[in-house]
């Protein structure tokens, strides 16, 4: 199952729609890496709303995801993290630390925008 | 072949003799009812039952518990003596009546039953006997259905009381636009600790919350497995995308975690609740200002 990946103004928004093989995960972070320069985006955001479970390969990929993006000069936000998923990740001590995390899309667009307007307020990270 | 057979007409011919012995003895106490019943109201006033109960009170049930009995006696059935205790549970129960009490009635009851059973058979020992054959599984029966139902009723008492007390017990209050705070009251348990996280996680969810106020001034303790699950729901909260502020740590409280080692540095603490909410409305970019004192221009413009 590929993971459609739009551009929207400055940022790119990666959609899953449903549960993901490694392979996909692999597959949506080499993607995501290349476009991020393609198109000259600032951020990048990507939407876990539809997932059940997030193990620990997909929380490494994601934070894999995060770090190779930042190096590569845009923002990283992970949003819609279900309270359930949220949880057990942190019960299997599965950390994004350092890493955007925003409730919808919406606020990960909000925090993007904010962030964009130089130093603002960082609620959802570590500081 | 004949053997079973006569073992069955034998045991029919028991069961008849029962019934009929149970027959007799109903008639007996429907005779006697007016004077059994009182004899009866006298030993429970005199045994300092029911105590939360008025004498015309006790009068007034002692009958009908009488007359359901003698009921539950004649047709062997007991929904209807279950369904009446069960009414009268709920009656008495939130007026204090103590299980003790409403087993030593009913105790009383077959006792004074039973007495009048040896006043009347005094004569004849062995119906004496065969009556009470009859008489005391029922009665004993009698008796543990309605202990039983008033059990069970203070049961599902206690059951509701507990639910509503689990309610009550972790509100989640919007003070701002997606600002959130929960204040902690009272000891919490891994039990309470796992519904805490849920409505956390849910409250976040639901109101959008950006900043939580976590207010645990009312703890009076907090045991290491509980600590870290604190730490863990404040994490699995950031990945919601919210910031959690701890407020009102006792010097315990601080004491304990710093002694057991759990690790806050990732735990945004402040000293009280209204630093919490100060703290927040900064995260959120509120600012509060008073206003301006009213002067006697105003007043009078």
């Amino acid at each position: 199952m590929q993971v459609p990946i739009l551009k929207q103004g400055a940022y790119l928004i990666a959609t899953v729609q449903s549960a993901l093989t490694d392979e996909d995960l692999k597959q949506l972070r080499d993607t995501l890496v290349v476009s991020v320069s393609k198109v000259r985006a600032r951020g990048v955001i990507v939407d876990v709303t539809a997932l059940d479970v997030i193990d620990s390969f997909a929380t490494r990929t994601l934070r894999d995801v995060a770090h190779m993006i930042r190096l590569r000069g845009a923002e990283t936000v992970i949003c819609g993290i279900q309270p359930e998923v949220a949880f057990s990740m942190v019960k299997l001590g599965l950390s994004l630390e350092g890493i955007a995390t925003s409730l919808d899309l919406e606020e990960g667009l909000a925090y993007l925008d904010r962030k964009g307007k130089g130093p603002g307020q960082e609620v959802g990270t570590h500081r | 072949m004949a053997n079973t057979q006569d073992f069955a007409t034998l045991a029919e011919a028991r069961l008849e003799t029962t019934a009929s012995r149970l027959r007799e003895l109903v008639a007996h106490l429907r005779q006697q009812r007016a004077q059994l019943r009182e004899e009866w109201a006298r030993l429970i006033t005199e045994a300092k039952l029911l105590t939360a109960m008025t004498k015309e009170e006790i009068f007034a049930e002692a009958t009908s518990v009488y007359d359901n009995y003698v009921e539950a006696l004649e047709t062997g059935t007991y929904e209807a003596l279950q369904a009446y205790a069960r009414n009268l549970s709920e009656r008495i129960i939130p007026r204090g009546v103590e299980t003790h009490e409403v087993v030593g009635i009913v105790l009383l009851l077959r006792d004074v039953l039973a007495r009048s059973l040896f006043a009347k058979y005094r004569e004849d020992f062995n119906k004496l006997n065969r009556i009470l054959d009859a008489y005391e599984p029922a009665a004993n029966r009698i008796a543990g259905t309605v202990a039983v139902g008033f059990v069970q009723e203070r049961e599902r008492i206690i059951r509701e009381q507990q639910e509503a007390i689990r309610e009550l017990s972790t509100p989640v209050l919007q003070v701002r636009e997606r600002l959130l705070i929960l204040p902690i009251i009272g000891v919490i348990d891994p039990q309470r600790t796992r519904q805490l996280t849920e409505q956390l996680l849910r409250g976040i969810r639901t109101n959008r919350a950006k900043v939580v106020v976590l207010d645990i001034t009312g703890v009076p303790y907090i045991d290491s497995p509980v600590a870290n699950h604190l730490v863990q729901t404040v994490e699995a909260a950031r990945l919601l995308g919210a910031n959690v502020i701890v407020t009102g740590l006792s010097p315990e409280i601080a004491q304990t975690l710093v002694n057991i080692g759990v690790d806050l540095g990732k735990m945004n603490t402040v000293g009280d609740l209204q630093g919490g909410i100060e703290e927040a409305e900064r995260l959120l970019g509120y600012k509060v200002v008073p206003m301006q004192e009213p002067t006697a221009a105003h007043v009078v413009g």
